[in-house]
């Protein structure tokens, strides 16, 4: 069984590996490989996910193998894959979300359609013109970098897997910055569109601040336990320890620091604010890659990681503190900006904020399972919504090309109308995704994992929480009836609404599959003590990922109160959403348009002021033209003009004249003259030289005489 | 003064004066007879020394042979009458004065030997100083290996100087 | 009283002199071997006088005076050839014209 766990990350793998070096120009085979792969992993989740269903007391039974991976001084520092309740109940949906979108990429990037007139890789594919039913239109053509996508999906998988069976922080933190990576390179998969360029940076570097706290709260953990491990870290004892020991920062135990070290890493990678700027801009990319990166795997990897740390984080009441009010705050916050977005895609973003603020506030408060609960069912309807979207921009732009009305823009709202009568299956999908999101009572999913948060807020008196949450869930269904209403209903607005058309099969089957879940998987959690239906279900999810901790927490109270809040918020939302937007034709009829939110409470701007400018500053004037040009390379060309001055000198003062004249040719020249003078004695004559040696005999003997004797 | 004495400073005189002849010769054969004057002095020198077989060697050898090959010479490279121009060099005083010095040197060198004054002891009984010179000159642990060398020197410079001087047709 | 060997050093060293002063002042080529026979003649005396004079039992100093004798044979010989054969090529005797070894 845990073999099998150890491979449930590689069949994406060998898929990104096989598509980029050997497949990349078979686009059957590509997707082929990508969508096999996603089977193939779905299929070991599943079984992984079946046999854990089927053990008793599974939180404290869990499957686990670890591996010596590392020599550290004495001991081994060990990898490992673990599965326990919250990773097996992650491991299924994304499994089942994962494989929906690979189907429907292959939907999205239009296979089968004929290659574009003027298509180049890196923009978004325009189009071919043909001549059919007697006139010219355009026809959608196929995306130029097919297999490019279905590679990089493929490592995200990948990524996303390793993330949720890894039983440490270090693989866990590994998958974790794969997706970054790969985030990076699907927001930015049309690189050709500056807008997509910078958005991918944005993503980047946003994720990149949150990702640089969560690696200083990893060595930080890792020094302070010796481990990394999660069944190392949560051990009682270890825990005690952290929560013991003090640190100076902000009054917060060593537990307390590292858990809120860690939860930056969540708040830049979900992000919440402030760290949310990335997300609407990364609607750049094509929509499977919103789908997957903004609702099923990479947003809902930071909160799993949060919901993961949960022992950690809960022992310190500040961090939990920091935690409750960062995903309140968000919540209403990113909804009270949905509510004004007229692009379709920026409106499922900012949703996709304020939902993760419900979880991480969830969190906060101590609702483990809730938390847990609403991250899984969000994931599903979420995906679906976008997925949604996407097949609705499909039929836009299939309406835009038959129109030949380029100016208009498919993924605006006002444009659209009507739809429900073009496009169906995307309409119900669609509406069963809102009315999810919404909360809709009883027959949808959201409705029992936000009702869950609320009324744990509620019976353990945690009154701003409350009434924050219930706000943004107001919000909530009011901008997503908003969003249904100007979409699908009423009449269209523009000729090219008028001209869409339902999409295929690769897309609208997984939008069907996706819809039983956000209708049917809420009702796994039906609470006990709920008035008609609480008997007739067990609590199962409950029981099954509260065993995940030392202590099942206990079910809160039932209480009248929040289950009100709940239908009121849900049902008014949605009617008064309905009853405004029915009437709004254009953005100038919509009241809601206002500059503040439009422009996302000018955030934007602020940090653009705050850090962006004075970073290029620092770059661009301070380092490249005072520092490197002006200090250093001033110091060079001084040392260079030196050095040369100096070789001058050498060669010219002392070089040529003293060495080369006076010595070389000095030498010379005193030998030549010496020699000429000296070559007169050779005569040639014998009693010349017999003469010379005797006088100089007797100079000898003279000498010798008087010197030593 | 004995008679030893007086034969001796006879003989001196003559043999100097000859020696003098000999280097101020103006002609060559006149130089080469006056040298043959000096030999004979030296072999009577030898003679009073009681070296006869060295005195008649002298006689021999230098006289009968070496001085005739200097006569030979200065015969066969005789060249019209240059023989009469100035025999001398031009710096002759220098020579003189050298030979003056050595002379000078060597006369104080030979005052310093120690018992430079003594006269000779008689011969042993029956020492025969011709017979013991022949012994000794073929004598194994004697002189016979210098003799030997002496005489193949001789035969290089027979070889040599009949190669040197002689006339061979060339081909 | 015989005669003293000082005397006959003496007598040698005068006949080695004015041999050096031949040598050197002379000329013709052959005036100067002339002046070295006297030399050579100077040195056996020397020889012969140190022999009879302090060892007489000894032979040696015979020996090297004989020996001196043939040398002395054998380098007129050769000497006289040399000089025979230059004069052949250049026709004089005289030694300041033999200096093709000049510089």
């Amino acid at each position: 069984m845990t073999t099998l766990i150890w491979l449930l990350p590689l069949p994406p793998l060998l898929a990104f590996f096989a598509i980029t070096l050997f497949t990349n120009k078979n686009r059957a085979l590509s997707h082929g490989i990508a969508v096999g792969a996603a089977g193939l992993s779905w299929l070991g989740s599943m079984i992984v996910f079946i046999r854990a269903l089927g053990i008793e007391e599974f939180g404290k039974h869990f499957f686990e193998s670890a591996l010596n991976w590392l020599p550290v001084g004495e001991a081994w520092f060990q990898v490992g894959v673990r599965i326990d309740p919250l990773s097996a109940v992650t491991l299924f949906f994304v499994a089942w979300t994962v494989l929906m979108i690979f189907i429907y990429s292959i939907g999205y990037h239009n296979y089968g359609q004929p290659k574009g007139d003027d298509d180049h890789a890196g923009l978004p594919p325009h189009g071919k013109t043909v001549t059919e039913h007697g006139h010219k239109h355009t026809v959608p053509s196929i995306e130029p970098m097919y297999s490019r996508f279905f590679a990089f999906i493929g490592l995200f998988a990948f990524g996303m897997f390793t993330l949720v069976v890894s039983n440490n922080l270090l693989t866990m933190f590994v998958g974790w910055e794969i997706m970054g990576l790969c985030s990076y390179l699907l927001i930015g998969f049309w690189y050709g569109k500056p807008s997509a360029r910078n958005a991918a940076v944005k993503a980047f570097m946003t994720t990149r601040v949150g990702d640089v706290f969560m690696l200083l709260g990893i060595a930080y953990l890792y020094s302070a336990t010796g481990s990394l491990s999660f069944t190392d870290i949560f051990r009682p004892e270890v825990l005690e320890a952290l929560a013991a020991a003090s640190t100076p920062i902000l009054g917060l135990s060593a537990a307390g620091l590292i858990g809120l070290l860690l939860f930056i890493g969540t708040v830049g990678k979900s992000a919440q604010w402030p760290l949310h700027i990335w997300l609407p801009d990364a609607m750049e990319g094509p929509t499977p890659v919103s789908a997957m990166i903004h609702a099923a795997t990479m947003v809902s990897a930071g909160v799993y990681a949060a919901i993961r740390m949960f022992p950690l984080l809960s022992l310190d009441s500040g961090t939990m503190t920091i935690v409750a009010f960062i995903g309140a705050f968000t919540a209403i916050f990113a909804a009270s900006i949905a509510v004004a977005q007229n692009d379709i895609k920026r409106v499922l973003a900012y949703s996709t904020i304020s939902q993760l603020g419900f979880m991480i506030a969830a969190l906060g408060i101590h609702a483990y399972v809730a938390a847990a609960f609403h991250l899984i069912t969000h994931s599903f309807f979420k995906a679906l919504l976008f997925l949604g979207s996407g097949s609705v921009i499909h039929g836009m732009e299939h309406g835009v090309m038959h129109t030949g009305e380029h100016s208009v823009d498919p993924q605006d709202m006002f444009n659209m109308g009507g739809l429900r009568k073009k496009m169906p299956i995307t309409f119900w999908t669609f509406l069963i995704g809102g009315f999810a999101l919404s909360g809709f009572p009883v027959l949808t999913a959201g409705f029992w994992s936000k009702d869950e948060i609320l009324a744990d807020a509620f019976a353990h008196g945690h009154w701003g929480v409350f009434l924050t949450l219930a706000v943004a869930a107001f919000f909530t269904a009011f901008y997503t009836m908003r969003q249904i209403t100007l979409t699908f209903l009423g009449q269209p607005r523009t000729k090219a609404a008028e001209h869409a058309q339902e999409t295929t099969w690769t897309m609208t089957l997984p939008l069907i599959i996706l819809a039983v879940f956000a209708v049917s998987f809420g009702w796994v959690g039906i609470p006990e003590h709920f008035p008609l239906l609480g008997n007739i279900l067990p609590n199962w999810f409950h029981e099954f990922v509260g065993g995940t901790l030392v202590e099942i927490p206990e079910v809160p109270a039932f209480s009248w109160i929040p289950l009100a809040t709940s239908l009121f918020v849900a049902l008014g939302g949605l009617l008064l959403g309905w009853l405004v937007y029915r009437k709004v034709k254009t953005p100038a009829q919509d009241r809601l348009q206002i500059p503040v939110l439009k422009n996302k409470w000018y955030f934007d701007e602020a940090y653009d002021l705050l850090f962006v400018k004075p970073s290029i500053w620092i770059a661009e004037k301070f380092t490249s033209l005072y520092m490197d040009r002006t200090i250093i390379d001033g110091i060079l060309h001084s040392a260079a003009r030196f050095s040369l001055s100096l070789g001058h000198f050498f060669r010219d003062r002392i070089d040529k004249p003293v060495i080369n004249e006076l010595l070389g040719d000095g030498t010379g020249n005193a030998v030549k003259t010496s020699g000429s003078g000296l070559r007169k004695i050779q005569t040639g004559r014998i009693q010349y030289y017999m003469v010379v040696s005797m006088v100089v005999l007797i100079v000898f003997a003279v000498l010798y005489f008087f010197l030593f004797s | 003064m004995t008679a030893e004495r007086i034969v001796f400073i006879l003989t001196a005189i003559f043999l100097l004066a000859s020696a003098l002849k000999v280097v101020t010769s103006r002609m060559l054969m006149h130089a080469a007879l006056w040298l043959v004057a000096a030999l004979f002095g030296v072999a009577v020198l030898f003679a009073m020394l009681q070296a006869s077989f060295l005195a008649v060697a002298q006689v021999v050898v230098y006289i009968g042979a070496i001085a005739i090959l200097f006569i030979f010479t200065d015969m066969l490279t005789r060249k019209d009458l240059r023989d009469q121009g100035q025999q001398t060099r031009s710096n002759w005083w220098l020579p003189a004065l050298l030979g003056l010095l050595l002379l000078v040197g060597l006369s104080s060198i030979i005052l310093g030997i120690p018992g430079v004054d003594r006269t000779f002891t008689a011969l042993p009984e029956g020492f025969d100083p011709v017979r013991s010179l022949g012994i000794a000159l073929v004598s194994p642990d004697a002189y016979v290996l210098p003799f030997e060398v002496a005489s193949v020197l001789l035969l290089a410079a027979l070889v040599g100087a009949v190669y040197l001087a002689g006339v061979f047709k060339k081909d | 009283m015989s005669v003293p060997l000082s005397w006959y050093l003496f007598l040698a060293a005068a006949l080695f002199c004015i041999g050096l002063y031949g040598v050197l002042a002379r000329k013709n080529a052959i005036a100067m071997l002339l002046a070295v026979e006297l030399m050579l003649n100077a040195v056996n005396i020397n020889l012969v006088a140190f022999w009879r004079y302090l060892r007489p039992v000894q032979m040696s100093g015979q020996v090297f005076a004989v020996i001196v004798i043939a040398v002395a044979a054998a380098e007129v010989a050769v000497g006289l050839a040399l000089i025979i054969s230059v004069f052949r090529r250049r026709k004089t005797v005289m030694a300041d014209e033999i200096d093709l070894m000049k510089w």
